[in-house]
C-alpha cells in the first residue's frame, strides 16, 4: 500500500480520540465492579441502635455489646477512678480529647454523659484490636504508676479509665465515644443522640 | 542418521513435523529445555526456582480440592475446615499439604531471593527478572494473607482486622478505604467471601501470569551463576557457550533430585509436625473467630514477622505503616543500589560479606522479635535491627561504588 495518500495528522487524531473514548469507557465499566465492594444495602440496614440495661452493672465492671459490628464497652467507674483521672493528664497525648473522635455533647476528662458510666468503642485507634481492661491500681509491667485503664495486647497501646491514650504508644487518638443517650436511669441507647443534641 | 529408521520412528517424526508446522512444539522444547544453555556451575541455591514451581503446583492442586469442601461464609467456614480435617477422606492430608505448602513457599522464596543477593543475579541485565520476582513476592504475600483468613479462626479474624486497618492510616481516604475493603463496617461475611474469591481465582491467575513473565525474562538473558560471569562471552564454533550445558537433561535431572530431597522434608512436616509448634498454624486459630475477644498475643504468621516488627518498632501509626511499606518496597531497588562492577560475592571484598551477613541477621532477628511478646527491651531491640535493616541499603549504595573487588576469571570455576 502506498503511503502517499495517508493523512498523518488525521490518523493521529483518530488514534488519540479512539484511545481517549476507549479509556473513558473502560473507566466507566469499572465503576460497577468497584462499587460492588462497598457495604451492601443489607449491611447498611443492620446498623440499628442497641438498648442496654445497666441496672446490674457493678462498680468496676465492664459490659461489652455489639453495635454495627463494633465492640462497645460500658464501664461503671468508681469515685476513686474518676478522682484519679486528672492525675494522669500529664502522661496523655490528648487529655481533653480535642483531636479525638467523640460526639459534641461529650466533654471534659471523664468523657461521659454521666461520669459513672463510660460508654466507649473498644477498638484500639491503632489497628482495631480490643484492649483489655486492667482496672487494678498499682505498678504493671508496662506502666509503673498505673491508675487503671485499658491495655492493647496487639501493639501495647495504653488508655486510662476514660479511654484516653497515653503518650509513646502507637495509637494516635483516644478511644472513640459512640453516639449514645439515656432512655431512663438504667437504660443506655447506643446509636441515638440525647434529645436536643445534633 | 545412517541407519534407516524403523517404521514407527518414521511415523513419529512425520507426526512431529505435522505438529511443528501448526504448533511450535519442538521449537519450544529446544528454546527452553534441550538447547537452553545454563551455566554448568549451579549449586544448592539454584534448586529454589524449580522448587518454587513445585510448591506452586502443590498449592493449586490441593487448593482446588479444598474448595470442593470449604464454605466461604462466616457462619460455616470454621466448621467446614474442621469437616475437611475430620470427615472428608484424606481431607486432613490435603489441608496440611496446603497449609504446610504455604510456609514452604516462603522458605523457598526467601532462599531464592537470598541467592540473588549472594551472586548478584538481580544485576544488569537481569533487572526485569528481579522486578517480576518482587511482584510475585508481593502477590504471594497477599495470597497468603487472604488464605490465612479463610479458616475463620481467632488469628484469621484479628489478623485481618490489623492488616486491613493498616490502610486506615492513610490520611483522608483511610477510613472509607478500609470500609470498601471490608464491604461492611467490620470484618464480616462480606469480607470473608471476597477474600475467598481473590484467594482462589484472582491472585492465582495473576501469579501464574507473572511466573510466565519471570521465566520469559530469564530465558531471554540467560541464567546467572555463582561466579556472576557472563557465559555467553566465550562460545564454541557452534555458538554454544563453552561453560553452558543444556538445561535438559542436565538440570532437569539435578532439579528432580532437589525435588526428591525437598519432598522428604515437606512430607516429614506434613505428617509429624504440621503446625510447626505454632509457627505454621497458630494455636489461636484453632478457636473460632470471635469479634468480641482479641487474643492475648496477636501476631502474623512467621513469614510476615520481620516487617511486622518494623511496624511495631515505630510509636506512630502512620509512620509505622509507611516504614513497613518502605521496608518491602526498597527491595525493588536492589539491582540499582548495588553499583559494584562485580556481580558475585565471590569476587567482592569483605565489605560485601559483612553487609550481607548484617542484613541476614537483621532480617532473621526482626522476624523473631516480630512474633515475640513485645517487652520494652524487645521494642528497643526492634528499633536497633530496623535501623540495621535500612542501613544495609544505604551502605550498599555508597560502599559498592568503590568497594574492593577481586579479579573475575574468564571462565566459571567449580
Amino acid at each position: 500500500m502506498s503511503a502517499d495518500g495517508v493523512n498523518k495528522e488525521r490518523r493521529r487524531f483518530l488514534l488519540a480520540t479512539t484511545s481517549a473514548v476507549g479509556a473513558v469507557g473502560a473507566g466507566l465499566a469499572a465503576v460497577p465492579f468497584i462499587s460492588s465492594w462497598k457495604p451492601s444495602a443489607r449491611a447498611q440496614a443492620v446498623g440499628a441502635p442497641v438498648q442496654v440495661n445497666v441496672a446490674k452493672l457493678g462498680e468496676g465492671q465492664l459490659l461489652k455489646v455489639q453495635w454495627r459490628g463494633q465492640t462497645i464497652g460500658i464501664l461503671r467507674r468508681s469515685k476513686k477512678n474518676l478522682d484519679d483521672l486528672p492525675s494522669v493528664d500529664a502522661k496523655l497525648r490528648d487529655p481533653m480529647s480535642e483531636s479525638s473522635d467523640q460526639p459534641a455533647y461529650i466533654k471534659g476528662e471523664p468523657r461521659a454523659l454521666r461520669p459513672e458510666y463510660l460508654v466507649v468503642n473498644m477498638h484500639c485507634t491503632h489497628l482495631g484490636c480490643v484492649p483489655t481492661l486492667i482496672p487494678q491500681v498499682g505498678p504493671q509491667p508496662f506502666e509503673a504508676d498505673w491508675k487503671g485503664g485499658f491495655y492493647c495486647p496487639c501493639h501495647k497501646s495504653k488508655f486510662d479509665m476514660a479511654g484516653r491514650v497515653y503518650q509513646g504508644v502507637p495509637a494516635p487518638t483516644n478511644l472513640v465515644i459512640p453516639p449514645y443517650s439515656f432512655a431512663d436511669d438504667n437504660t443506655i441507647i447506643i446509636g441515638v443522640n440525647p434529645e436536643g443534641a445534633a | 542418521m545412517s541407519k534407516p529408521a524403523s517404521g514407527l520412528a518414521r511415523q513419529a517424526t512425520a507426526f512431529m513435523n505435522w505438529m511443528d508446522e501448526r504448533l511450535p512444539v519442538t521449537k519450544f522444547w529446544d528454546d527452553h529445555l534441550a538447547k537452553y544453555y545454563a551455566p554448568k556451575n549451579f549449586n544448592f541455591w539454584y534448586f529454589m526456582g524449580s522448587l518454587a514451581l513445585v510448591v506452586l503446583v502443590n498449592q493449586i492442586v490441593t487448593g482446588i480440592f479444598l474448595t470442593m469442601h470449604y464454605k466461604p461464609s462466616a457462619a460455616e467456614a470454621f466448621a467446614s475446615v474442621e469437616y475437611i480435617m475430620r470427615d472428608v477422606d484424606w481431607g486432613w492430608l490435603i489441608r496440611y499439604m496446603h497449609s504446610t505448602g504455604a510456609s514452604f513457599f516462603f522458605i523457598v522464596i526467601y532462599l531464592h531471593m537470598f541467592r540473588s543477593l549472594l551472586y548478584g543475579s538481580h544485576r544488569k541485565p537481569r533487572e526485569m527478572i528481579w522486578v517480576f520476582g518482587m511482584l510475585l513476592y508481593l502477590l504471594l504475600m497477599a495470597e497468603a494473607f487472604f488464605g490465612y483468613v479463610l479458616p475463620w479462626g481467632q488469628m484469621s479474624y484479628w489478623g485481618a482486622q490489623v492488616i486491613i486497618n493498616l490502610f486506615g492510616a492513610i490520611p483522608a481516604i483511610g477510613e472509607p478505604l478500609t470500609e470498601w475493603i471490608r464491604g461492611d463496617y467490620f470484618i464480616s461475611d462480606a469480607t470473608l467471601n471476597r477474600f475467598f474469591a481473590l484467594h482462589v481465582i484472582a491472585l492465582p491467575l495473576a501469579l501464574c501470569a507473572l511466573v510466565v513473565l519471570h521465566l520469559t525474562a530469564l530465558h531471554e538473558v540467560g541464567s546467572n551463576n555463582p561466579d556472576g560471569i557472563d557465559i555467553k562471552k566465550v562460545k564454541d564454533e557452534n555458538g554454544v557457550p563453552k561453560d553452558g550445558i543444556p538445561f535438559h537433561p542436565y538440570y532437569t535431572v539435578k532439579d528432580l533430585f532437589g525435588v526428591a530431597m525437598f519432598l522428604m522434608v515437606f512430607a516429614f512436616v506434613i505428617f509429624f509436625w504440621p503446625d510447626a509448634g505454632g509457627l505454621f498454624l497458630e494455636h489461636d486459630n484453632f478457636v473460632p473467630a470471635n469479634p468480641l475477644v482479641t487474643p492475648e498475643h496477636i501476631k502474623p504468621v512467621w513469614y510476615f514477622t520481620p516487617f511486622y516488627a518494623i511496624l511495631k518498632a515505630v510509636p506512630d501509626k502512620l509512620m509505622g505503616v509507611i516504614l513497613m511499606g518502605v521496608s518491602v518496597m526498597v527491595l525493588f531497588l536492589l539491582p540499582w543500589l548495588d553499583r559494584s562492577p562485580v556481580r558475585s560475592i565471590r569476587y567482592k571484598g569483605a565489605w560485601y560479606k559483612f553487609l550481607v551477613i548484617m542484613f541476614a541477621v537483621a532480617f532473621v532477628r526482626l522476624g523473631m522479635l516480630g512474633m515475640a511478646e513485645g517487652t520494652p527491651a524487645q521494642t528497643i531491640e526492634m528499633r536497633v535491627w530496623t535501623f540495621v535493616y535500612f542501613s544495609f541499603f544505604v551502605l550498599l549504595f555508597f560502599m559498592s561504588k568503590n568497594g574492593k573487588t577481586k579479579p573475575v576469571p574468564e571462565r566459571v570455576t567449580h
